[in-house]
């Protein structure tokens, strides 16, 4: 999921790719995804600004068809952009550790091949909001070393629209059944909003105007005369040079003469001698 | 309506007619439709020989509301109709065709219509909007729209003195308005407001010229005005209140007396106005009809001097004696009709009534009437004089199914299958395959054969004469091969299933689209106490073709045995071939949602899966084997709602049987995986569509369930512009079903719905406003999987070293890249599709639908998010086009040519055998078959292809071979001797 809407913290991405035909360009101010460690300090030790506010996002997740408890806080700022609108801005996050009544349960969802599902509130000031979003994953995806995942998180403003989880890299099937040496999240996490649709430039009227019916634009670029010519150019050449061996054969057309002569007067030699066998 | 003959041939015109004005072009059609019936036929073959001509065209009206009969002496008898899919129409009465036809708007329904001055048709629309037509052809003459603040019940009324040439009024009363209206122009001449919403019941003129209404102006009082017509002053208002309240429905039994119900619909009010009194006499229903205790509804059927009173098992008719005494004349059991009273020269009035019971009605006709229309719903009655003086009837009914049914002499004169002019779903079935064909039909067949082929020989070497060119062209026309009921070798003839909204499946050839069968389906539950019977969908069931080949294939029919979504389904199962129903039952849960499986059982049934709306999934069909095959794919089957209301999209997967109900093996309980909740003060859902279940993909991305899901800013909901282009936005979202996952998520601002969007194979195609350009735009948006990026050489693809089919896991999220881009396009769209092959690698088209109900099929090239302005040579080579600011339109790439098919609703697209060709069945009013050819047919010849010329070709090449093979041979001897 990483495409050019945000900026990741360690690929700069380049737009210059989609420039042309008018991609996307991030237009919302788009806070920089945070690596985060299990044990990352919260935001409490950061000094606020006064337009930014402090806010905790809960997750809490579930083993297969387990009731939701809490499994983790999300802390970001919340900025005011000029035109009013909210946005959340360095994103960190603490994953609490797991328990061991809840090693248990993602055991037994890792042998059942079930699955693991978190949930976030779908607004992040006053949660639950509405409903919340949900994301599952099988948990047989998860485990390496330790317990790989990866948050995504579409925001609309201070709504979460929705998160996408799962592990960072690809989950093969059929799904192995393997257990994790070290009982501990490593978490990714990406803050992702919308991006903008943006037409390209209109074009000039010529190249509507050189429009051919069946709607090819632009011209084709301009062949080489060789290329363009050379059906013409090979017979033409062709006769040049018969022409030619022609003309220098011209001179020598007494020669021919001659031997023609000399051929009329061996067949009329034979002719005679060809009567004589007949008789 | 089936289109044969000549017809046909002015249907097929050369596209090089379109570049005119469609006026221009109307005049040619309709020339060309008198110049074929009587000059020489012999000059259309060669006009018209490159077209298709395996297109299906066919005109349907709907259910007719109205009817009036045009009794003029001479000339032709016509009625003219209104329909309940907005369409007006005048119809031949011998023999039921169209004479001419107009569909209105989709939200201009038809409220009254009338004939006025014996040529023009007056309707009246949408309450509002009065028309005028010729009533010979057709044409409008003139439309007034009338300034009206509410709507509400509106009727009009022309007075029966009006001539020719003067100019009369015609009094419309609409929105509490009563409007004087020029019958020259259309002009309003005066209008009057009445005071506290008075709805109009009735207008009638004085013998003196005055125009009277009556009407309701509260839900307690009754309002009569006594107005001028010249200028619309009140003359004379009186009002009355009654205690009991009106249930605002009224039948007039005469000028001054009327019956209405009571608020309670429990007592009958005969209101007298005689004497310029307004006096109430009461009288309970449950007296009348004796231990009735139900509510009872009086039918708006016009009589004199008597009025028709419907309780909930009958239809009384009363009489009304010296204006206040009820006398009940007759009593009929449901389920009848009645139609509007005639007067006859004599003072006798006379009425059709029908029912399906014995009656001993005065005069008596019974027709027999095919099982599968069902009851009556209407009969219009008309008179005619028999040739012994005496008076004979004639009457319009309508059916059940909405087909139209001309009755005379106890007989069907003519009927029409109006009920084909609301499908509301369709698919399609394969034909038996040909099998114990007798010698002599072949033989028969050969010499058809080599005749029809010697023929066009001749025709190709410009050897034929006119009558020649006349068989070609009617052998092309009626093709003996086309409506064959056996499968073809291309896969061109097949059977349509369709189902309508009565409630109707209907099986057409798509040969010469004539039905097949047909069944209905209410008389099927009319036992499982199912009042109403709402058609929901139709899907393929079963389709034998490796195992089970001498089954026949079948459908399986979705209905909802009730009004609201939470009603229990029914569903049926129809064998394809006879319209036989195999199984129909009515279900213990409702249906929400129908997701048919990829899975098949032993005799090929495919497996569906019904959700209800307890979110529980139910397995069909329900035997033992359908379990087990479905059971190891549990865990990896997965669905999804789109919650528009509540603003929500959610995934589920299945967990086991279900808990709760006792145990039913075929329950399964659903678990949320997965959810989207859009902000409700930001986003409304508008549009959410996927790709087709049974598309066939060449292109394989790793996300396989792709979901485009359309949400709009609230104040942009309606319609353009309703909202300024700052205050609107369009958010468009690309969703994995499975994983929730969203793939692309971008926003036009100043984009305004209404969103018409098209998924398949690896990309989405969708149309919207873009309110500061003021034009439609079309997008494309395609996804690309990384992870199969490195397939790309074609040393891996033949060692096998790809990774094409190992299984991955739809919860690993590879990285996708999403490439799109926008273009301008002309046309509003009513509905869009895209052509489906057999095995998906031709190139695709998309099928527009477009305001002007004609069918465009647009290239998907023109729509490559990698289109550039100038694109490299190799890019070239791939066949991209140079970007261009909007999307071009090329007359000749209608697939409709010159028709129009009327109220186009939906397109629905299926393979053929051919990999080349796709169906298209484009339907609305109309109905529309045809095939396309994306990539043209490089894998067949034409049908015009002459296999005679070319054997002929062959043997002159062969005999010329031997011929100058033995004269070289001679030549060389005569040599060899000299």
């Amino acid at each position: 999921m990483f495409s050019s809407a945000f900026q990741s913290d360690e690929l700069i991405q380049d737009d210059e790719e989609f420039g042309l035909e008018g991609g996307r360009i991030p237009d919302r101010e788009i806070s920089t995804p945070v690596r985060a460690a299990p044990r990352v300090k919260t935001s409490g030790d950061v000094s606020s600004p006064t337009d930014a506010k402090s806010v905790q996002i809960t997750l809490e997740h579930a083993f297969g068809d387990s009731d939701f408890s809490p499994a983790g806080i999300f802390t970001a700022r919340l900025k005011s952009s000029n035109h009013g609108g909210q946005t959340l801005t360095k994103l960190r996050f603490k994953r609490d550790a797991l328990t061991d009544l809840e090693k248990k349960a993602f055991e037994r969802i890792l042998r059942n091949d079930d699955f693991y599902t978190i949930r976030l509130p779908s607004n992040v000031l006053n949660p639950p909001g509405r409903e919340y979003v949900i994301s599952s994953v099988r948990a047989r995806c998860l485990p390496r070393e330790s317990l790989d995942e990866h948050f995504v998180i579409n925001m609309e403003g201070v709504n979460i629209l929705s998160v996408t989880y799962g592990s960072t890299r690809m989950c093969q099937y059929p799904r192995l059944l393997e257990y994790p040496t070290k009982w501990v999240f490593n978490s990714r996490t990406v803050l992702k909003s919308g991006e903008l649709a943006q037409r390209r430039p209109t074009f000039a009227e010529e190249v509507l105007a050189a429009e051919s019916a069946e709607g090819e634009g632009v011209k084709p670029p301009e062949k080489s005369f060789w290329a363009k010519y050379w059906m013409y150019l090979i017979p033409l050449g062709l006769i040049v040079m018969n022409a030619i061996t022609q003309a220098m054969n011209l001179p020598e057309e007494p020669a021919a003469g001659q031997t023609a002569s000399q051929t009329q007067q061996q067949g009329a030699q034979r002719a005679p001698s060809a009567a004589t066998r007949r008789r | 309506m089936i289109y044969t003959g000549k017809s046909t041939v002015y249907n097929k015109h050369p596209s090089r007619f379109w570049c005119r004005d469609l006026e221009a072009f109307r005049k040619f059609r309709t020339k060309l439709h008198f110049f074929s019936t009587s000059v020489s036929v012999f000059h259309l073959p060669r006009m018209f020989s490159w077209f298709p001509l395996d297109d299906l065209y066919q005109q349907y009206i709907g259910k007719v509301k109205h009817a009036i009969f045009h009794a003029q002496k001479a000339g032709r008898r016509r009625v003219v109709v209104a329909t309940e899919e907005n369409v007006i129409a005048s119809l031949d009465l011998r023999r039921g065709e169209l004479f001419w036809r107009h569909v209105l708007g989709e939200n201009d329904s038809v409220d009254q219509i009338d004939i006025a001055l014996g040529k023009y048709v007056i309707t009246l629309s949408s309450g509002s909007i009065l028309r005028t037509w010729n009533l010979p052809d057709g044409q409008m003459v003139w439309e007034s729209f009338l300034q009206v603040s509410a709507s509400s019940m509106s009727l009009f009324f022309v007075p029966a003195s009006i001539e020719v040439g003067t100019d009369q009024q015609i009094f419309v009363s609409a929105g509490g308005c009563l409007h004087a209206v020029s019958s020259i122009d259309g002009e309003v001449i005066w209008k009057r407001e009445f005071t506290d919403s008075l709805e109009i019941q009735k207008l009638f003129q004085t013998p003196y010229g005055d125009i009277t209404a009556i009407g309701f102006s509260s839900s307690s009082q009754i309002d009569i005005y006594q107005l001028s017509a010249k200028n619309g002053d009140i003359l004379v208002h009186k009002s009355a209140s009654f205690p009991g309240g009106f249930s605002r429905e009224a039948s007039f039994v005469s000028g001054d007396v009327f019956v209405t119900l009571d608020a309670t619909r429990y007592i009958l009010v005969l209101v007298n106005l005689n004497g310029g009194e307004i006096r109430f006499h009461q009288t309970h229903i449950s007296d009348l009809a004796e231990g009735y205790s139900g509510t009872a509804a009086i039918l708006p059927q016009k009589f004199t001097g008597m009025f028709a009173l419907e309780l909930d098992s009958l239809i009384m008719l009363m009489k009304v004696e010296s204006g206040r005494d009820l006398e009940i004349i007759e009593k009929i059991p449901h389920p009848a009709s009645i139609s509007d009273s005639l007067f006859l020269a004599n003072g006798q009035q006379a009425f059709a009534m029908v029912k399906h019971e014995e009656t001993n009605n005065i005069l008596k006709e019974s027709i027999n009437l095919d099982s599968q229309r069902g009851s009556v719903q209407k009969v219009f009655l008309n008179n005619y004089v028999k040739t012994d003086k005496s008076h004979g009837f004639r009457a319009l009914v309508v059916m059940e199914d909405h087909s139209l049914l001309l009755v005379q002499q106890g007989e069907i004169v003519w009927s029409r299958e109006d009920g084909l002019a609301s499908i509301i779903a369709s698919t399609t079935s394969e034909l038996p395959v040909e099998k114990g064909v007798s010698v002599a039909k072949v033989e028969h067949s050969i010499f058809e054969w080599i005749k029809g082929h010697l023929l066009k020989v001749k025709g190709t070497l410009m050897l034929a004469n006119a009558e020649d060119l006349a068989a070609i062209q009617r052998m092309r026309l009626k093709s003996f091969e086309k409506t064959k009921m056996t499968r073809d070798h291309n896969g061109f003839r097949k059977l349509l299933v369709v189902l309508t909204r009565a409630g109707k499946v209907l099986a057409l050839h798509t040969g010469d689209g004539r039905i097949v069968w047909s069944l209905l389906l209410s008389p099927l539950h009319s036992s499982d106490s199912c009042q109403h019977l709402i058609p929901v969908d139709i899907y393929q069931w079963q389709v034998p073709h490796h195992h089970a080949m001498d089954e026949n294939p079948s459908v399986l029919v979705i209905s909802r045995c009730g009004l609201h979504s939470d009603a229990p389904g029914v569903i049926s199962i129809v064998d394809s071939y006879s319209g036989k129903v195999f199984s129909s039952s009515k279900l213990s849960h409702s249906v929400l949602q129908v997701m048919p499986l990829p899975l098949t059982d032993s005799t090929e049934q495919r497996l569906h899966i019904i959700i209800d709306d307890n979110k529980k999934a139910h397995l069909y069909p329900r035997t033992p084997e359908s379990i087990n095959i479905f059971r190891p794919e549990l865990p990896n089957t997965y669905w999804y709602s789109v919650e528009a209301v509540k603003g929500a999209i959610k995934g589920y997967s299945f967990r086991g049987n279900c808990i709760d109900t006792d145990e039913d093996d075929y329950c399964f309980d659903t678990r949320e995986l997965w959810s989207i909740i859009f902000p409700s003060d930001s986003e409304k859902i508008t549009g959410a569509t996927t790709r087709k279940y049974n598309e066939v993909r060449f292109i394989i991305v790793h996300i396989q369930n792709m979901l485009f899901v359309a949400t709009v800013s609230p104040r942009a909901a309606g319609n353009i512009g309703s909202a300024t282009p700052e205050e609107a936005y369009l958010v468009v979202y690309l969703i994995d079903a499975v994983t929730g996952r969203i793939i692309h998520r971008v926003t036009h601002l100043g984009a305004q719905g209404p969103i018409h969007a098209v998924v398949s194979e690896n990309w989405v195609v969708y149309h919207y406003f873009n309110l500061r350009a003021h034009k439609y735009e079309m997008s494309v948006v395609e996804v690309n999987d990384q992870s199969r990026q490195d397939n790309k050489s074609i040393w891996k693809l033949l060692l096998g070293k790809h990774n094409l089919t190992s299984p991955v896991s739809a919860f690993s999220q590879p990285e996708v890249t999403v490439k799109s881009q926008s273009y301008f396009f002309t046309h509003s769209v009513k509905t869009m599709a895209v052509t489906s092959t057999a095995k998906g690698i031709t190139s695709k088209q998309l099928l527009i639908g477009t305001i002007g109900d004609q069918v465009l099929a647009l290239d998907k090239r023109y729509l490559d998010p990698r289109r550039t302005p100038d694109p490299s040579p190799s890019e070239r080579e791939e066949g991209i086009i140079p970007l261009t600011d909007s999307l071009p339109i090329i007359p000749q790439s209608y697939v409709t040519h010159s028709l129009q098919v009327e109220g186009l609703r939906g397109i629905a697209t299926m393979p053929a055998k051919l990999e080349s060709t796709s169906l298209v069945f484009a339907y609305g009013v109309d109905l529309f078959f045809t095939r396309v050819a994306p990539s043209r047919t490089y894998d067949s010849l034409t049908e015009d292809f002459s296999y005679a010329l070319l054997l002929i070709t062959i043997v002159v090449l062969v005999a010329s071979i031997f011929v100058t093979w033995a004269l070289s041979e001679k030549k060389e001897l005569e040599e060899k001797w000299r």
